[in-house]
């Protein structure tokens, strides 16, 4: 192949970012996600484990299931027995708890957190809602599944789940983690473009870069 | 209250006056007298508080129902105004000159049942809907559930149960046979 050729396949590899202004898309990165490959096993083995000790969750309540991190947070249920910690700002933070039904407006900056959130990251849905709906299945605002526009590595059923079920759902993701299958952010990254026609679908004003790094 | 009302009756067409609670009165007015009487009420019958702004969808009779809830703080009663507008091309006169927050309710009216109040603030923003295209979500002939299927996807198996059968099945087999309804004390 040609240099020239190769120059054009890069050029048509960045993303537009059509929702920007011409001044704002000097701002923003063009760069699609990359799929992150494991290291040496015995090294990703060892990571994997540290990753799973030190969980932090964004502090971001996207629906009324929000309501359970409280309790999950403060003395009764006490989630830093387990290491678990809530961070301010997705920069900061590994695990994004979507708690609940998401509305077209929330979804918005649900993507646009996942987006920022630093890798390794995982994704626990909570609550009915984010599996098919819930109660909200018919409703023209609130998306149905979760998993159509961003990757999700544990669902919390119930409607609401109480503490209990969500630090079983933190054991379980634990364990995945342990074990090396929570390979969200590759998943997000190998279909990124379905991820994002899913997501363009729903979002009418997409006025944010198509990929928030 | 009657003091109230019976001004009212005297200056303007008023129909069928209604007598909820002590505390809560409801009056239907003709749309061209609205301002007047809502202007009235604020300046003269006291009632200096608009608690809400609210449109009920009467699709069987081609029109929207505006309530607009006002409040007496001296004599602590409720007072609900109801209007009736044209459904077709809805439009309303702008309250926000007697109440300047009322240009939040016909914001969220605009958006939501697509009644227009020319020269309200900000009327044609969007209140909580963002990038909306369709017809207004609160218009009864607007179906929420196939505009669901349509747009988000739907996971398959999912099954509904009646909950009246289902609990009569699955939890309380006993409960309709036993005669005190299957309670054992009191």
């Amino acid at each position: 192949m040609k240099k020239k050729d190769i120059n054009k396949i890069e050029q048509e590899m960045k993303l537009a970012n059509s929702g920007l202004s011409e001044k704002e898309k000097t701002l923003f990165s063009n760069a699609r996600p990359a799929p992150v490959k494991p290291l040496n096993k015995y090294l990703e083995k060892f990571l994997n484990w540290a990753r799973a000790e030190s969980l932090w969750i964004l502090g971001y309540g996207t629906g009324c299931g929000a309501i359970e991190l409280r309790p999950l947070m403060t003395s009764r249920f006490d989630i830093f027995r387990y290491g678990i910690a809530p961070r301010p700002t997705p920069r900061q933070s590994s695990v994004f708890i979507i708690g609940g039904y998401a509305s077209l407006k929330t979804i918005k900056r649900i993507v646009r957190s996942y987006e920022q959130m630093q890798g390794p990251k995982f994704v626990i849905a909570l609550g009915s809602c984010t599996i098919n709906g819930g109660m909200y299945y018919d409703s023209y605002y609130t998306i149905n599944r979760i998993d159509h526009y961003i990757p999700v590595d544990i669902y919390v059923a119930g409607c609401m789940p109480r503490p209990e079920s969500l630090i079983a759902g933190f054991d379980k993701l634990k364990e995945n983690i342990k074990a090396g299958e929570c390979d969200g952010m590759n998943r997000y990254a190998e279909n990124f473009d379905w991820y994002k026609n899913n997501q363009k679908k729903i979002i009418k004003d997409w006025d944010m870069p198509d990929y928030n790094w | 209250m009657e003091e109230i009302l019976k001004e009212l009756k005297q200056r303007f067409s008023i129909k069928d006056p209604e007598k909820k609670r002590d505390d809560l009165h409801f009056v239907k007015i003709e749309k061209k007298d609205t301002i007047a009487v809502l202007t009235y009420l604020k300046h003269y019958g006291g009632f200096t508080h608009l608690a809400f702004l609210q449109a009920v969808d009467r699709i069987e009779d081609e029109k929207f129902q505006l309530t607009y809830m006002l409040y007496n703080y001296k004599l602590k009663i409720n007072l609900a105004v109801k209007v009736l507008i044209e459904r077709y091309q809805a439009e309303m006169t702008s309250i926000h000159k007697l109440w300047a927050h009322a240009w939040q309710y016909q914001r969220e009216l605009k958006e939501m049942f697509g009644i227009n109040f020319p020269g309200s603030p900000r009327v044609d923003e969007s209140f909580v809907l963002e990038g909306w295209s369709e017809k207004p979500p609160m218009r009864r002939d607007f179906d929420t559930l196939e505009y669901s299927t349509k747009t988000y996807y739907q996971r398959p198996g999912r099954s509904t149960n009646d909950p009246k059968k289902y609990m009569k099945k699955k939890l309380y087999k006993n409960f309709a046979k036993s005669p005190d309804n299957g309670r054992k004390n009191g």
